[in-house]
Order: C-alpha cells, then sequence, then structure tokens
C-alpha cells in the first residue's frame, strides 16, 4: 500500500493517478471510522504499555538525579541551580520593593517599612513621561489611561507584580536572546545546534516549560520569571541573528575596511545598524513575557495572572474578567509603547529637535515631583495609595450581566452549542479516533514525501514515531481533531474577511486595529468569557482557539491580497477581467502561499492555545501536561510536551513545505 | 611609467566551494576553468595579475559577475583569496597578521562602496569621523579633521543631518570624504557612481578628477561603465568570467583590443576624446609646410579645430625631433570613425 503510494506520488501532476491515490486514501479512512469497536487488535490504536518507550521514567529519574545527585567536582547542580535563582531573584526583589511592597525597614521587624513603595502617581506620571518621548500625544493619553484604569478599578497592586515581573525578565530574555544571536550570527556550526533548539522551545506548549523550572527552583516568583524569560527568549535570537545577518554586506565591509577590531565591528556597526529590526525583536520579548508571566501564576508568580487563575477556578466571572480586561489594558499599553520605540528608530534630526518634552531641566522637574509625591505620601495616604473607597468594581456587574444572558439566552447557547457538539464535534472525532497509527504514519510519510521530498518524508516520520513510541497517540489525535477542527473553522472566518480587507481598505483600517488587538491578548483572557457563555468542556475550549488562533488568517490573507503586483491587476483589466475575475484568477492564486503561511500560523497558534485551555476541561495531550503539572511529574510532562511540539512541527513542515510548492509553481521563488 | 608600484598581484585566485584550495592546488598554476567547475567550484577572481603605480588612476571594468568587485576585495583582503599574492608597498599582505591588516586599513587604506555605507544611526561628521573614532582619536581632534574633510567635498552645514536625509550624490560625498579622514595612500572606490543618476554622476566624476589632482592618492577604481573607465583612468583593466583580458591605457585598448570582447568596448568609445596627435599621425613625406606643432599626447578631440581650420598639415614634435604629421583627412576619419 505504502509502496504503490509512494509511486503515485512521483506522479506529480496535481490531477491524475495522485487524486485516484488520495480518494482511495481517504475511503480506506472512511472504512477504519466505520469498523465495529474492537475489530482490529488494540495494539494498532495505542502502543501496550511494555512496548513503550520508557522516556517518562527516564527524564523523571535523571531529573531527580540532577537536583539530588549530580555535581562537577565539590560545585554540585543544585547549588548552581540556587546561584542561578538569585541572580535573578536580587533585582526582582528591588523592582517588587519599589512597585508593589517598599522596602523593609533594616532595624527591628515590625518597625513598619523603611520607605514606601512609589505611587501610583509617581509610576503613571513616569509612564507618560516614557510615552511623551516619542512626541506622540495620543499615546501619552493611552499610557497614562491605562494605568489610571488600573488604579481606578482596584487593579493597582496586582498589575504592578505583573509589571515588576515584566520589568526583570523583559531585559534577562532581551540580553540572553542576543548574545545567543549574536553567536549564532558568528559561527555557523552553533547556528545549526541552536536552530532546531529554538524550534522545539517554540513549540513546545507553556505548560512545559513550568515543570521543569517547578522542579529545579520550587514554586515562587524566580521559578516564573526563569520560566518566563526562557519562553520569552527564542524570538530574540532570531530576530539579533536575523537582524545582523540583513546589515548590507559593505557596511560590514566598511567596518573591516575602517580597521575595526571585531568587537568594535559588532558593537559600533553591526548592533546601531541593525537596531531597527532589534527593536522588533524586544516588543516580541516584551508581549511574549507577558503573555507567559500570567501563565506562569501557575507555579507562582502571583499578581494578575493569579487573580484570573483563582476566578476560573471558582469560576467567579466577575472577578476574572476584571482581572482579565486589566491584562488586557497593561498588554495594549506596553505594546504600544514598543511599537513607538520601534519606529523612532527612523529619527531624523528635525525630529529629534521637537519631541514633546525632551528636554532634561523638564525630566529632571518631574523626577522632583515624582519624588516628592512619594513623600507627601507619608502625609497624604491617597498620593501613595489609590483610595479603596474610590475604585469602582464592576465585578458584581458583569456576573449580573452573565447572569441574564444565561437566564434568558440558555436555551439558544445550549441548542446552538448541542447541534454543534452533534453534528461537527462528535463525528470528526469518532472519525479520527478510530485511525490506527500505521495507517496515519503512512498518510503522512506519502504526504511529506510528495510536498518535500525524501528529506520531509523522514522528519515526518520520526517526529510521528515518537509520539506512537511515547504511548500518546490517542491523545495526539484528540489534540490534532481539535487543533485540526479550530483551524478549519479559524480560515473558514478568517479568509474571507482577510479577503474582503485585502479589498477594501477603509475595511482593512478598522479590521487591523481589531486584530492587532487580539494579538495583544494574552491567551489566558480568552478563556473567560467562553468560559463565561458555554461553561467548560470541549467546546468552549474550540470557541477559545478559534478566537486566538483567528487573527494570523486575517492578516495573512489581507496582506496578500493587497500586495498583488500592480502591473498584473493592469493586465488583468486590460484584459477585460470583471472585478470577481481578478480576484479569482490574479490575486487569490497569487496570494495562496501567503494564505497558506496564515493558516500555518493560525494551527501553531491553535496548538499554543489548545494546551492552555486544559484548564477548562480538555481531555487531550494539553490537559496530560496540565496533569503532570499539578503531579510536578517532569517526565510525563516534558514528554507529552514534546508529543504536542511534534505535531505542531509536522504540521508546520507540511505546510511550509506546501507553501514554498505553490510559490515555486507560480515563479515566485524569492 | 617610472613611478614606484604601489600595488600589486600575482596568480591572484579567487575559487569559491568546498575544498577549494586543495583542489587548486591540485591542478596546478593555471588550471582550466571548466575543470574547477567539473569539481563543484565557482571561480571568481582567475589568476589575476596588475600592478598599480603610485598617484595613478587604475580603473578595473567588467560588467556584472565578471568578478571585479570579488577582486578589489580580495586586494583589500576584505575577501581571502584562495591563492596567489597580494604586494602592498613591497610586502604581501596576505601574510600580515590579522592585527597588522587592522593596522594597515585604519592608517593606509580607505574604500568608497557602491550603495555608500554610511552608518544610519550617526550623523554626517560623526560618520566622516567614524574611522577616526575607531583609532580611538580624542574627539576635538577627530571632529576637526571630519570638518575639514567635509569641507573639501563641499557638505559644510550638513554635519549634523543624518544620511537618510542626504540625496544619493551627497550620501557618496560623505562617503567620500570618509573614506579619506584617515588620509589613506592607497584609495579603493567600488563602483561609487553607479547608483547615481546620469547627470550627477558626471558632476561626482569631475568632483573625483579634482580631488585627485589636489591629492594625488593611488587608486584602484572599479566601474561597470566603459565610458566612465576611459574619463578617469590612467589605466583599465577589463575583466570577463573572472579573468583580466587586457591591461592598458584607453588609447591601448582602443588600437589594438586583445580579444573581440575589448573590441566590442571600444567599438563604441568616444574616439576623438582617447586618441591622440602619436596615434593619428603619419609620416612626414619629403619637406612640406606645417600650420603649426602639435604634442604627441595631445588628444583629437583637443586638435581637431585648429587643423581643421588650417590650409596645411600640424607637425607632431616631441622634445624638438619631429615625429610626423596630422592633416585634416586625418582628423576627419577619426571624427567620423574611419579609424
Amino acid at each position: 500500500m505504502a509502496s504503490l503510494a509512494l509511486r503515485e506520488a512521483h506522479g506529480g501532476r496535481l490531477f491524475g493517478p495522485a487524486a485516484v491515490g488520495w480518494l482511495a486514501a481517504a475511503g480506506l479512512s472512511l472504512l477504519f471510522s466505520l469498523l465495529p469497536p474492537r475489530t482490529l487488535p488494540a495494539f494498532l490504536y495505542e502502543l501496550p504499555r511494555d512496548w513503550r518507550l520508557p522516556l517518562e521514567t527516564w527524564l523523571s529519574a535523571s531529573m531527580a538525579w540532577l537536583v539530588e545527585e549530580a555535581a562537577i567536582g565539590p560545585l554540585r547542580f543544585r547549588d548552581l541551580t540556587r546561584a542561578l535563582a538569585a541572580f535573578v531573584e536580587w533585582p526582582l526583589a528591588l523592582v517588587r520593593a519599589l512597585l508593589v511592597e517598599g522596602f523593609a525597614g533594616s532595624g527591628s521587624p515590625g518597625a513598619g517599612p523603611f520607605a514606601a513603595p512609589v505611587s501610583w502617581l509617581a509610576v503613571i506620571l513616569l509612564a507618560g513621561l516614557l510615552a511623551a518621548r516619542s512626541g506622540d500625544r495620543s499615546l501619552v493619553l493611552l499610557v497614562t489611561g491605562s494605568l489610571a484604569y488600573l488604579a481606578l478599578f482596584g487593579q493597582w497592586p496586582s498589575a504592578m507584580v505583573t509589571l515588576s515581573s515584566i520589568l526583570i525578565a523583559v531585559p534577562f530574555g532581551v540580553a540572553i536572546g542576543m548574545l545567543l544571536g549574536i553567536a549564532a550570527f558568528r559561527s555557523a556550526r552553533f547556528e545549526r545546534l541552536l536552530v532546531p533548539l529554538l524550534d522545539v522551545m517554540q513549540t513546545v506548549p507553556v505548560f512545559a516549560y513550568l515543570l521543569p523550572m517547578l522542579f529545579l527552583f520550587g514554586f515562587g516568583p524566580v521559578s516564573a520569571i526563569l520560566a518566563t524569560i526562557l519562553y520569552a527568549m527564542p524570538p530574540m535570537v532570531r530576530v539579533t541573528a536575523l537582524a545582523l545577518r540583513q546589515v548590507p554586506s559593505e557596511i560590514r565591509d566598511f567596518a573591516a575596511m575602517a580597521g575595526c577590531t571585531s568587537r568594535q565591528s559588532l558593537w559600533r556597526v553591526l548592533v546601531p545598524a541593525a537596531r531597527p529590526t532589534l527593536v522588533v525583536g524586544v516588543n516580541q520579548v516584551i508581549m511574549l513575557s507577558l503573555n507567559m508571566v500570567i501563565i506562569a501564576s501557575m507555579i507562582g508568580a502571583g499578581g494578575l495572572g493569579y487573580d484570573v487563575l483563582t476566578a476560573l477556578r471558582r469560576l467567579d466571572i466577575g472577578r476574572g474578567l476584571e482581572a482579565g480586561l486589566a491584562i488586557t489594558v497593561l498588554a495594549i499599553a506596553l505594546d504600544r509603547l514598543g511599537q513607538k520605540a520601534a519606529s523612532r528608530g527612523e529619527r531624523t534630526r528635525q525630529q529629534s529637535a521637537d519631541g514633546l518634552l525632551d528636554r532634561p531641566t523638564v525630566w529632571l522637574a518631574l523626577g522632583l515631583a515624582a519624588l516628592a509625591t512619594t513623600e507627601l505620601g507619608r502625609a497624604f495616604p491617597f498620593l501613595a495609595a489609590y483610595p479603596e473607597s474610590l475604585q469602582v468594581s464592576t465585578g458584581p456587574l458583569w456576573n449580573e450581566l452573565v447572569a441574564w444572558i444565561n437566564v434568558h439566552f440558555f436555551d439558544q447557547l445550549e441548542t446552538l452549542k448541542s447541534a454543534l457538539v452533534l453534528n461537527l464535534l462528535a463525528p470528526v472525532r469518532r472519525f479520527l479516533l478510530a485511525q490506527p497509527w500505521p495507517w496515519v504514519l503512512v498518510l503522512l510519510v506519502v504526504a511529506g514525501h510528495r510536498l518535500g521530498g525524501r528529506r520531509l518524508a523522514l522528519t515526518v516520520f520520526a517526529l510521528a514515531a515518537f509520539v506512537v513510541a511515547t504511548g500518546y497517540f490517542e491523545k495526539a489525535l484528540v489534540s490534532v481533531y481539535l487543533v485540526g477542527l479550530s483551524a478549519l473553522v479559524a480560515t473558514a472566518i478568517g479568509i474571507p474577511i482577510g479577503i474582503a480587507c485585502g479589498l477594501s481598505d477603509r475595511l482593512w483600517r478598522v479590521v487591523e486595529v481589531v486584530v492587532d488587538t487580539l494579538q495583544t491578548l494574552p491567551s489566558f483572557v480568552y478563556l473567560i468569557p467562553v468560559v463565561m457563555l458555554f461553561r467548560v468542556g470541549e467546546f468552549s475550549a474550540m470557541i477559545a482557539v478559534v478566537l486566538y488562533a483567528l487573527a494570523p488568517a486575517i492578516r495573512y490573507t489581507a496582506h496578500g491580497i493587497r500586495r498583488t503586483p500592480p502591473p498584473l491587476l493592469e493586465a488583468g483589466c486590460a484584459a477585460g477581467c470583471t472585478r470577481v475575475q481578478i480576484l479569482r484568477h490574479i490575486r487569490l492564486p497569487l496570494a495562496l502561499p501567503d494564505i497558506l503561511l496564515g493558516v500555518n500560523q493560525t494551527i501553531m497558534l491553535a496548538l499554543s492555545m489548545l494546551v492552555i485551555t486544559a484548564l477548562v476541561g480538555t481531555r487531550d495531550l494539553g490537559q496530560e501536561v496540565y496533569i503532570a503539572l499539578t503531579k510536578a511529574d517532569v517526565g510525563k510532562g516534558l514528554v507529552a510536551g514534546l508529543c504536542v511540539a511534534c505535531i505542531a512541527m509536522i504540521a508546520d513542515r507540511l505546510v511550509s513545505a506546501a507553501a514554498a510548492h505553490t510559490r515555486r509553481r507560480l515563479g515566485l521563488v524569492p | 611609467m617610472s613611478r614606484p608600484v604601489k600595488l600589486a598581484c600575482r596568480h591572484l585566485w579567487k575559487v569559491f566551494g568546498p575544498e577549494a584550495k586543495r583542489v587548486l592546488r591540485r591542478l596546478g598554476p593555471d588550471p582550466d576553468p571548466a575543470e574547477l567547475e567539473r569539481a563543484g567550484l565557482i571561480v571568481a577572481v582567475a589568476n589575476a595579475e596588475l600592478v598599480v603605480h603610485a598617484g595613478e588612476i587604475f580603473v578595473i571594468m567588467g560588467l556584472s559577475g565578471s568578478g571585479k568587485s570579488t577582486l578589489v576585495r580580495c586586494l583589500a583582503r576584505l575577501v581571502e583569496p584562495t591563492a596567489g599574492e597580494v604586494i602592498f608597498d613591497g610586502r604581501d599582505l596576505l601574510r600580515a597578521s590579522e592585527r597588522e591588516m587592522i593596522e594597515i586599513r585604519r592608517h593606509r587604506m580607505g574604500m568608497v562602496f557602491q550603495h555608500f555605507a554610511l552608518l544610519p544611526h550617526l550623523t554626517v561628521l560623526e560618520n566622516v569621523a567614524f574611522p577616526l573614532a575607531i583609532q580611538g582619536v580624542p574627539r576635538a581632534e577627530r571632529e576637526m579633521r571630519a570638518r575639514a574633510m567635509i569641507r573639501l567635498v563641499g557638505l559644510e552645514g550638513r554635519e549634523h543631518h543624518f544620511p537618510r536625509e542626504l540625496s544619493g550624490g551627497q550620501q557618496q560625498r560623505v562617503g567620500i570624504a570618509r573614506s579619506l579622514a584617515v588620509e589613506p595612500e592607497l584609495w579603493f572606490l567600488d563602483e561609487p557612481f553607479s547608483a547615481l543618476d546620469p547627470l550627477i554622476r558626471r558632476e561626482m566624476q569631475n568632483e573625483f578628477l579634482r580631488l585627485q589632482a589636489l591629492l594625488a592618492k593611488t587608486i584602484v577604481f572599479i566601474t561597470h561603465d566603459f565610458e566612465e573607465a576611459i574619463r578617469l583612468a590612467d589605466r583599465i583593466a577589463i575583466m570577463q568570467n573572472g579573468r583580466i583580458v587586457q591591461t592598458g591605457t584607453p588609447e591601448e585598448l582602443l588600437l589594438a583590443p586583445a580579444t573581440d570582447y575589448v573590441a566590442a568596448f571600444t567599438a563604441g568609445a568616444p574616439r576623438a576624446r582617447i586618441l591622440s596627435a602619436r596615434a593619428i599621425m603619419r609620416p612626414v613625406d619629403g619637406s612640406c609646410e606645417f600650420a603649426g606643432t602639435l604634442d604627441p599626447t595631445t588628444r583629437v578631440a583637443d586638435l581637431a579645430a585648429a587643423v581643421l581650420e588650417a590650409e596645411r598639415p600640424f607637425a607632431v614634435v616631441e622634445n624638438g625631433r619631429l615625429l610626423g604629421m596630422v592633416d585634416r583627412q586625418a582628423v576627419i576619419d577619426v571624427l567620423v570613425g574611419k579609424r
């Protein structure tokens, strides 16, 4: 069967024997799903326990060995982790003291704080000043408004905990990422080693990061910060290597001709010349840190994420929504601030002269004012901490709203839910779960071979075989079913919207704002409204995944449609095409590679979100990781996490190969 | 030319590909390029030989892909040659240590790039002062020298602009000022005017000639534009497929093209600007009267008006010796392109 399909795969034509082959494959798959249960032996669906690769046990044992016994000479591994923890702990304690707790008096215990934390007014003022440096009035309003919102709605202390985590995680993430990126730029061998590692790091679900940290560093803000740094760093590595490589070769030659030493050439020529791209990486690190620091509340990060988590656990929708909105507000403010910094690389002589407030005197005066607020805070407490009596809570309002919706629309929502579950979710699930693993492997290998030759077939085979060998095949199928369906729905919604946006500038301007906002929201936040309306279960999970994964489908499609080369459009017009014909025959085919990339991104985002939805009760690989996390079972967590990464990498390789394939066919090879 | 040799290269090869050095050594001193390509290698520069004298403008001309850019990078050792020697002031650059190379580049070489290669985050002044800053020259001194260079290229008043605020021509002036800031002996210009509009290009060529008259550097100038080459060059080397096919003065190339390829370039050249009286004179037959005398190096374009107006031919005289004569017919032949 496999050899037959492989031979057909060599046909190369789009229709013809290959199409017949795929049709036959589909028929066979259908047959499998119609077989009565237990027709085929059970080991075809999941390897029996003693056939499996005992990777989990090995990992757990080696982790235990690392923590308990590993040592290089007198230096024990545990000491190393402690030293590492201390390295982060000190700055974190400092920032936390500044923003949240205040400095404890050095004298007798209970003497009261030596200094109060920086007052909320001063923080808002400083953030406003930072925004003002860009010379953009609306940014100042946005940033100060966001922070004022946090104070007004009583989210200030939690938000400051989250902010202090970010203030520590981002510089570390950026610095480490940049150093690794530079090393990758300088040594091709190091890069060959690093890239697969980054691939895995970026596809392993977030929960899997938390586990080893929990194991090595214990529950608390330090392991949360370390997990955050680890999670947010990979894009910085890639961006740095890319940015340095993008510096024109002439500039590199110039550095050599000017007689730069290699250090001078790096720090005085290459890095400054690459700055605009590097700042994009920094922005990414900020957003990823925010996302992770929320999730890391599971291992003790505290802050807004913890508020959402406890609210979710107690199904206190109002509280959860409030904290979720606070995260959103913080995310948007940080993102816009970061983006402004990114575009500031293009500053010119005139602009640098007339920023809104750029004179050091203004800085000094306002800095003093900020200090005074803090000092005055002792006399007037409302200056130091936003008074509780003035806080507004929307929690009860939201709770009432949910209650109202559930009273008035319960039947409609329930009908919708059960209709979809019965007619879409359940059949797809049944169909997929009926496929034995040897057959799935064959299909994957054939698809890999057709799209990318022997190498891709081998890669895909190895990745899938890992999942089978570790005994997670069935759970993986559940994940594939959820992700596949969600990605399908997301693209089905996203691509038409993207096409419409590609054709209308006005629509795009509106949608772009929405998409940007959707993308800045940490994944946690999506769970709240979904649970609110549909309670827990796979259906809720799917809706959250669709919402989270929608953005790239829209963005890439719109980008692809908008990017059609004008000469081709003119040629179409000149040939007398109608608007519809231009769309069908010119814009869409040319946008296909972009759209495929969007689909790829959608799948990746769907997978990363899927794991988060373990919190609202799914029964897939994500749940396995989550359970492992709650049980602190490192081996299981890592292996299940790697299985998710395998699915992600299979999807990524196949879809990228398809995109490359169409791009070659269209003659758009870069 | 009796001027001393400043820069020379011998048997210079640049071959890209795995194990290029070993394969090249195995195939002997001047292997067939086809054989190298069979070994999976790409030949960028093949057995290049050239000699550049002090104070000379030496132009390397070739179309894109001919290897001229790689050759100049080999000469500056920005690209490590696969085999051969590069002799700068009598010593082999390829044997210099990295530290020595840095010193040589810091003080004795300068380079101008096709796309300017200005640092986007520095102002004009900082860009020009950059090579000095790298050497650790104190700020006051390097800014003073940078300002002098900026004045030299006519950009006073724009010291505090950023590169992106300048036009292409102005940016290249910054590039020139920067390359001159360390007062190099050897000046590489890699297609410096190719990215500019034709009008600006002409203006910059004049500017370049003015600077060279002032500074008398030893220059290696890369271009793909034959007209630019003959306008600027003392001597030209023409490259094709990594090889130098001919080296000579513009007039030598025109009168005796070594290959059809060279002839194809010279065919459209403005002959009157290249050919000299020596090239078009014919022997003096018997005794005849002359309208005047000419130096043998005078270009046809410069003598044409006088010769065409005169009734009689002109005598070509060098150091008081009569070499030959130039008459109306000879000048007309050149002007209508007959020879």
